[in-house]
């Protein structure tokens, strides 16, 4: 195992990624940030608290959930047990530019499905994406707009990112 | 938020509530509320059943429940088929299982069966090897209308543990009671059947449940009054003297409303016969959570498609491996 980023380290690169953003999307009125469950919600609260304070405004914040939008539930090959939760977005996403946010890029199919999702929530003026850890080998003609790190990691090792509120640790690390 | 958990659903067939354990029914009652939402999107539909086939075999009518299997099997992008009675080669002889075994060589999923009598979707379950969902049979369970009721009383009171739940009327005769029985206690609910001493079932007392002969007797303890169908198309005759005193011992009215709790919630299954075992007023009334439980059935629905699916697709990994 080794460790990839400790706390402090997480908490700089999300300043960070949130001047880039505030950068190039502050002036942006339509604003959201959607978070992909699990991490990727917390990580999109943290965000939004940071952009709020920058941009000195609310911004709506809400939580997808893609296991319907999946394309790996009915291959029996790759099933695995899903659990369908709940989406959490009380907001309307119609003309919106959304913050996507997730904790690792890897394939890009969450990605993929999570775009499918959103789009028929509403129609957004566009998606951005924001990842904490981007980790290579792609599947899928997808790339994120705001990278936190990027780690060059083989495909039979497991990048994992541990947050406080699930995991009472804060770190990411290569298993 | 809802709670990620380690449970795993492994069931291709919901027969009855009976055979599920207190996590299962919640695992259900959890996967619903990922569903809930959908009446609210712009576009009303997931793509996690695309390409599947649902077949809605219903032997005995139904608008309710047919229509809201259809819709949940529609906004999961299944295909559905819609199989009636009157309108099949049943009218030519033509047996349950072999129906079934001909839908299924048309590359049927998951077959969603009403039957006059009890048992027939288990047998079809060990018949076919499509999914099977139950939605209703004889006397004997009505798993998903039962779902859709306990998700409904969670819902808006938060928990089952330690309400006093009320079944009121014709209990012999109801599969809706019979699969209420079974969620309610199983989730910490206590439960009362109410009715004339002709309309409970026999060997009543195996059941963990109490029994009142009277309404008025245990109206002001409940938290939740379920009122039950009078079936004059099942009830032979003389079960009780006239529809008329029923009413006056049974049915729910304003003024016998007055008596219970300020916040006791009033269900019904559906269909309602205004003015027999409920008052209009009181069904559309404030308590009344009716047309919630037909919104909520959706997504019960919508959770019990995917999941037994979801089952099968594990099933036939297992085989591969």
């Amino acid at each position: 195992m080794k460790i990839l980023l400790d706390e402090r380290q997480i908490s700089e690169i999300l300043d960070t990624i949130s001047q880039e953003i505030a950068s190039d999307l502050g002036s942006n009125n339509n604003l959201v940030i959607i978070g992909i469950r699990s991490r990727g919600e917390i990580l999109a609260q943290r965000l939004r608290q940071r952009l709020s304070k920058l941009l000195d405004k609310e911004i709506p914040c809400g939580t997808l959930d893609i296991t319907l939008y999946r394309d790996d539930i009915h291959d029996p090959q790759k099933a695995i047990p899903a659990q369908v939760r709940t989406t959490e977005i009380d907001f309307d996403i119609h003309q919106t530019t959304v913050l996507l946010v997730d904790d690792v890029l890897h394939t890009g199919r969450s990605v993929r499905a999570a775009m499918d999702a959103l789009t028929d929530l509403g129609r957004p003026k566009a998606i951005r994406l924001a990842v904490l850890v981007d980790r290579g080998s792609r599947e899928l003609p997808i790339r994120a707009d705001y990278v936190g790190i990027r780690a060059d990691v083989g495909p039979n090792e497991r990048v994992q990112v541990l947050l406080k509120e699930t995991d009472q640790i804060e770190q990411v690390i290569v298993e | 938020m809802s709670q990620k958990t380690d449970f795993q659903w492994r069931r291709k067939h919901l027969i009855g509530l009976r055979d599920l354990s207190r996590e299962e029914i919640e695992f259900i009652l959890d996967t619903a509320r990922g569903f809930e939402e959908f009446s609210t999107r712009s576009i009303k539909k997931a793509p996690a059943l695309r390409g599947k086939v649902v077949v809605n075999m219903f032997f005995e009518d139904s608008t309710r429940t047919r229509n809201s299997f259809t819709l949940a099997a529609s906004r999961l992008s299944a295909d559905v088929i819609e199989f009636t009675k009157t309108s099949s080669s049943v009218n030519k002889g033509e047996t349950l299982i072999d129906t079934a075994r001909n839908l299924e060589a048309m590359g049927v999923d998951i077959v969603v069966i009403r039957h006059s009598a009890g048992g027939a979707p288990h047998l079809l379950s060990r018949s076919i090897k499509a999914c099977v969902i139950n939605a209703g049979d004889g006397f004997h369970e009505h798993p998903t209308q039962a779902l859709l009721d306990v998700y409904t009383i969670r819902q808006i009171k938060g928990t089952l543990e330690g309400l006093k739940v009320g079944i009121v009327g014709d209990i012999a005769h109801s599969r809706v009671a019979r699969s209420n029985i079974y969620a309610l206690t199983k989730l910490g609910a206590e439960v009362i059947l109410i009715g004339p001493s002709t309309l409970m079932p026999a060997q009543i007392q195996k059941l963990p449940v109490q029994v009142s002969y009277s309404l008025d007797a245990v109206l002001d303890k409940l938290d939740v009054i379920n009122m039950l169908r009078i079936q004059f198309e099942r009830l032979g005759s003389n079960l009780f003297p006239s529809v008329r005193e029923y009413s006056h011992f049974y049915g729910l009215t304003v003024e016998r409303l007055q008596k219970a709790k300020p916040d006791i919630l009033v269900m019904h299954p559906g269909p309602l016969n205004r003015g027999v075992e409920i008052e209009s007023e009181v069904a559309d009334g404030p308590n009344s959570v009716i047309l919630r439980q037909v919104s909520n059935g959706l997504a019960i629905r919508m959770a019990v498609l995917f999941l037994v699916n979801q089952a099968a697709v594990l099933e036939a990994k297992d085989f591969q491996v």
